[in-house]
């Protein structure tokens, strides 16, 4: 790791400041992204402004008919929840199918969401439940705030302080994980809204997507047979050494039907 | 540079060290408890497992500055008056280990999930223990230590 000055921010405002005065900085939350990055010498930040023990963000509570979750709430403490046990029973599922247990023990939603890695679970549910992004400038709707491998909408500077979820009447998420990493090789994740049904993947393409033929066959029967014929197109999916574009396509198949028949 | 104070074992601990040193690493080259061991690069193997206020971490990927403060418990501070801690021991009676290399950190992870889950099923067990490799074993005494640990209720450390 190159050297660099750590610092653990008081407030809120104190993470904001210390990120305009130092250009090069960057949030530091659970560093089960970050700091693998920095061991590697991938990154070279100036200053780490850690952000975890800033009790604002850590709380997790019901706030007008939707979920609010704190950006720093770790991804154990979203799995064992009672409120979101309650609430969304299938993000409390998600987050415990993160990584392992000492990830999990570190790691946070908002550190997720801001990393937007293509294989990463969080994001398939902020987007399936249509959830909003808030930071310390703004609220960005998720089908906004994704853009893609990595890039997510966030400026400079800013950070998120708590994600809202609206409540599904039913939801649920399943994932291939990859064997080593844990990470989704495809992660779908199916919620039935008042407005109709959305089906977020993650994993199998270059970010997190909806899979929108799957949403309307769905909308007419909400059955896994309902969406048995319908495959994406392969050219669209990720190819590695781990899988082809055409196994991932499938596995986002298979992956929709366990999810429907687990509702 | 700056002071990082923390308890280990139940002892007090205060020292100096760069902002980018990792908390493995001042557990062992500063603090002299080389238990707690290195088995990769990539946050994967488990072996750096110890617990930060309570809750299994990977100590690799842990700045030593994060820890300012807080409360770790390593391997070296599971036995208690000369005894081994129940998971230890069962350990030992399972042959749950071959070269060791994995040992510290395996059963840290243990013990940090009996306190969550006192009596797990045996997914509960292969789902708990995902964070950590061994070359060694094959992982069936491993588990079959776990249930025994469960089974004389060792979560109550
Ligand atoms: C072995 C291993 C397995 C894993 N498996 C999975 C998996 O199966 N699925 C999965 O989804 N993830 C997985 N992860 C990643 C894990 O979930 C991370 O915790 C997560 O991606 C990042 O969260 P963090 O709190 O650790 O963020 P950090 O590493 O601290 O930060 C990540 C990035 O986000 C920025 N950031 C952090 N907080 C904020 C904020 N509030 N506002 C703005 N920017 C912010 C940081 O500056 C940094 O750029 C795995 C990680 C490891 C090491
Ligand atoms: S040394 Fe491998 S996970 Fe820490
Ligand atoms: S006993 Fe050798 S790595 Fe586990």
């Amino acid at each position: 790791m190159f050297s660099l000055n750590y610092v653990r921010a008081k407030s809120l405002k104190h993470a904001a400041e210390l990120l305009a005065q130092n250009p090069e900085a960057k949030l530091l939350a659970g560093g089960m992204t970050l700091l693998p990055t920095l061991k590697q010498r991938l990154a070279r930040p100036s200053h780490l402004v850690d952000i975890a023990a800033i009790g604002a963000l850590r709380a997790i509570r019901p706030s007008k008919g939707k979920l609010s979750i704190g950006a720093g709430v770790r991804h154990y403490e979203v799995a064992s929840s009672p409120i979101v046990r309650q609430a969304i029973p299938a993000l409390a599922c998600l987050a415990g199918l993160i990584g392992d247990p000492q990830v999990r023990n570190m790691g946070t939603i908002g550190g997720s969401l801001a990393n937007n890695d293509p294989a990463a679970d969080y994001p398939a549910a902020a987007l399936a439940l249509n959830a909003t992004i808030v930071t310390d400038r703004r609220r960005v709707k998720a089908g906004d705030y994704f853009q893609g491998l990595f890039a997510t909408a966030l400026e400079e500077g800013e950070i998120i302080t708590r994600v809202l979820f609206p409540l599904p009447k039913q939801a649920a998420y399943e994932k291939f994980p990859h064997p080593a990493s844990g990470y989704a090789m495809a992660g779908v994740f199916v919620a039935v809204t008042a407005r109709g049904v959305r089906v977020a993947v993650t994993g199998a393409g270059p970010g997190v997507f909806r899979w929108n033929a799957a949403e309307r066959a769905l909308g007419r029967s909400l059955s896994p047979d309902a969406v048995a014929k319908l495959s994406l197109p392969a050219d669209e999916m990720n190819e590695d050494i781990h899988a082809s574009r055409e196994y991932r396509a499938n596995l986002v198949n298979v992956m929709t039907r366990r999810a429907v028949a687990k509702l | 540079m700056a002071r990082i104070k923390l308890t280990v074992n139940g002892v007090r601990h205060s020292r100096d060290v760069e902002d980018r040193t990792l908390l493995v690493d001042l557990i062992r080259d500063e603090l002299g408890l080389t238990g707690t061991h290195i088995g990769c690069d990539t946050t994967q193997c488990g072996c750096c497992t110890v617990h930060m206020n309570g809750r299994a971490v990977k100590s690799c990927t842990i700045l030593a500055a994060q820890a300012n403060g807080a409360d770790i418990l390593t391997i070296e501070g599971l036995a208690k008056d000369g005894e081994l801690h129940p998971v230890q021991q069962a350990f030992t009676d399972c042959h749950a280990l071959q070269c060791g290399f994995c040992t510290p950190g395996m059963i840290m992870a243990v013990v940090g999930l009996l306190k969550d889950n006192p009596r797990p099923s045996d997914e509960d067990i292969y789902h708990g223990l995902e964070g950590n490799l061994c070359r060694c074993t094959g992982y069936i005494n491993i588990v079959k230590a776990v249930k025994q640990a469960a089974a004389q209720g060792a979560d109550g450390h």
